[in-house]
């Protein structure tokens, strides 16, 4: 992507700049953020914040997180995580309600099969660069999408509907929302943890180096294509462990989870909230999910509102929110 | 060969003549979707939307104001090609010195803008139109209703004329050698701005043309250009955007297959297109017709 890019684009506008400097202290300023964020959640049900609107909330927060490590550290436009989010969702769903799994012997299921997906569609995918990377994951999920809904284990039309919330290793009961909240507040804190992890490793300074300039890291002697690849399958394990969340939460597994409109909507909340900021996906996906929230009566409208967040994010603040305020903050 | 198979003659040359005209948008579509990619660097995901207008213009023309298919065929093209022109001009000129994926950003904006506002007007059901030619042929083997048979060979003709444009006339060498080297066409005093902001309107126009066609042969619906871009992505993946013939090729063939997919194995028929991108994607990166960068 980087190779194609045109020589005249300024560097204040391409995706990766919005990172700004990664070095040691803005990682600790970074975890300082996350623990006031994290506690902030913690006091939230009781607060007056709805645990369900919450739990949705964490969902997307993880997907989105999933999400920008390809665009945001690594330059891969992936238009088809709803392949991971929903094919997680049904096999979740499908194990809890029909095998008797437990909440987190459902999201391990639901991460493998999404890391599986992962590795077959980015081992593909990773063939290509740019856009065409794009159109391929695009269309990669568009057939996952077909196939869910003509595979008999995922209920065609009706999804899988009523998933009962069985204890958390047999022991903790989940059928309060509170309950369950913790445990996806849990789980996002420890998905979002991978995340940071990866991306202040060796691991991700090399991503940041593939992003940066492709052809130098090859002649570097990195195998570029092995790196991207492993990365693909941490964002799309991620993504799954966020979509089998988010069905133990609704209890519901259903084809929205895998359209292209859902993949839409994570490019979206990344977008919104800033590619390649740590916190911008978290951000972008409150805001996106309280827009529906607050839209949810106006039918179609919401999908003009979104649109035209597109249009706007792109042709005006493309470092979307937590990108700008950084940049403001680093002005002076 | 058709009794051994177990399949009357009637259903197999039935479903390959679905199939063509499957290909003939398919060809349609990839075609403008590669004239645009080649000038602007853009892919123009507003294509499906563009193509759904088109199909509906037809439709609030004839419903709305009693004007003919034909003059739609006409008229259509041209106006929805207009608006692609002044999206261009708005918002697409702004982001050329940009990295290609916001272009992809903004278009995607666009057509769910497009999308939204007519199932906000028109629902989500298909509304129904009435088919220009009605009849058809019995040929013996098969029954060839006309107008299926007019977008068939309309397509070629419009396909072929692309070509004819772009390869072998001076307007078309003009615009292979922007593709190639804008600033150096742009010394030799042709206007490049405006060459792209036309070709982007010709492309939107190939699009609403393809929707015009496909009015009376499925259902008009808001969601029918959607449904059918993320298919002619897979099909320029795999024909690679580098060739105009190439998209021509590709996407006919492609119909053809997912026709003869629909006679022998109807369960895959969905999927069939998106199977050959990914074997193309292990066995020739680039495309049957790209060019390796």
């Amino acid at each position: 992507m980087n190779a194609s890019a045109p020589a005249t684009g300024t560097p204040s506008a391409a995706p990766r700049v919005a990172t700004a400097a990664p070095a040691v202290p803005t990682a600790t300023r970074g975890l300082l953020l996350f623990g006031a964020f994290v506690a902030a959640m913690l006091i939230a049900p009781h607060v007056g914040g709805y645990p369900v609107f919450l739990m949705k909330l964490l969902c997307f927060a993880l997907f989105a997180c999933a999400f920008n490590l390809l665009i945001g550290y690594v330059g891969l436009l992936s238009f088809g995580h709803a392949m991971f989010f929903g094919m997680a969702a049904y096999v979740s769903a499908h194990g809890t309600k029909f095998w008797g799994w437990t909440p987190e012997v459902a999201i391990l299921g639901g991460a493998a099969t999404a890391a599986v997906l992962g590795l077959v569609t980015g081992s593909l995918a990773i063939r290509r660069q740019g856009i065409y990377f794009a159109m391929v994951t695009l269309a990669l999920s568009q057939m996952v999408f077909f196939f869910c809904l003509q595979a008999p284990f995922t209920g065609g039309e009706d999804g899988i509907q009523s998933v009962p919330r069985r204890a958390i290793l047999g022991v903790v009961d989940t059928k309060s929302d509170l309950a369950m909240y913790y445990f996806v507040l849990a789980i996002f804190v420890l998905g979002f943890v991978i995340i940071h992890r990866t991306i202040n490793s060796p691991f991700g300074q090399v991503l940041k180096a593939i992003r940066e300039n492709e052809p130098r890291a090859i002649s570097l002697g990195y195998q570029v294509d092995r790196y991207k690849l492993l990365a693909f399958v941490l964002s799309a394990t991620l993504a799954g462990v966020a979509g089998a969340t988010k069905s133990l939460v609704f209890q519901l597994a259903s084809l929205t989870d895998v359209t292209w409109q859902m993949s839409g909507e994570v490019v979206l909340m990344t977008l919104v909230g800033g590619m390649g900021t740590v916190f911008g996906p978290v951000v972008g996906a409150g805001v996106i999910i309280s827009m529906q929230n607050y839209l949810a009566g106006l039918g179609e409208w919401v999908l003009v509102v979104q649109g035209a967040i597109f249009v706007v994010v792109v042709m005006l603040f493309r470092r979307g929110i937590v990108g700008e305020i950084a940049a403001r903050l680093k002005r002076g | 060969m058709f009794e051994l198979l177990g399949i009357p003659p009637q259903a197999f040359f039935g479903q390959l003549l679905l199939g063509l005209i499957n290909g003939a948008f398919y060809a349609l579509l990839s075609l403008g979707l590669a004239v645009i990619f080649g000038l602007l660097n853009v892919i123009n995901f507003t294509h499906g939307a563009q193509y759904m207008m088109g199909a509906f213009g037809a439709w609030m023309l004839l419903n709305w104001a009693g004007i003919p298919f034909w003059v739609s065929l006409v008229i259509v093209p041209v106006v929805v090609g207009a608006f692609g022109i002044v999206l261009e001009r708005v918002f697409l000129k702004h982001l050329y010195h940009l990295d290609h994926l916001y272009g992809l950003l903004l278009t995607f904006g666009l057509a769910l803008i497009v999308e939204g506002l007519y199932r906000q007007q028109f629902g989500s059901s298909g509304q129904p139109f009435v088919n220009p030619i009605p009849g058809g042929t019995n040929l013996g083997f098969m029954f060839l209703p006309y107008y299926r048979g007019f977008i068939v060979a309309f397509s070629l003709a419009v396909c072929l004329a692309t070509w004819f444009m772009i390869e072998r006339t001076k307007l078309g060498s003009y615009l292979r050698a922007a593709t190639e080297r804008p600033e150096l066409v742009q010394a030799f005093g042709i206007n490049v701005p405006r060459m792209i902001t036309l070709t982007y309107g010709f492309g939107v126009g190939l699009a609403a043309l393809a929707g015009v066609l496909a009015a009376p042969a499925y259902q008009v619906s808001p969601q029918m250009g959607s449904n059918l871009i993320i298919i002619v992505f897979a099909v320029v993946v795999i024909g690679g955007m580098g060739s105009i013939m190439g998209s021509i090729l590709t996407g006919f063939g492609l119909g053809v297959i997912e026709g003869l997919t629909k006679v022998f194995y109807p369960e895959a028929s969905s999927i069939v297109i998106f199977v050959i991108m990914a074997i193309v994607l292990m066995l020739k990166p680039a495309g049957l017709f790209g060019k390796q960068k």
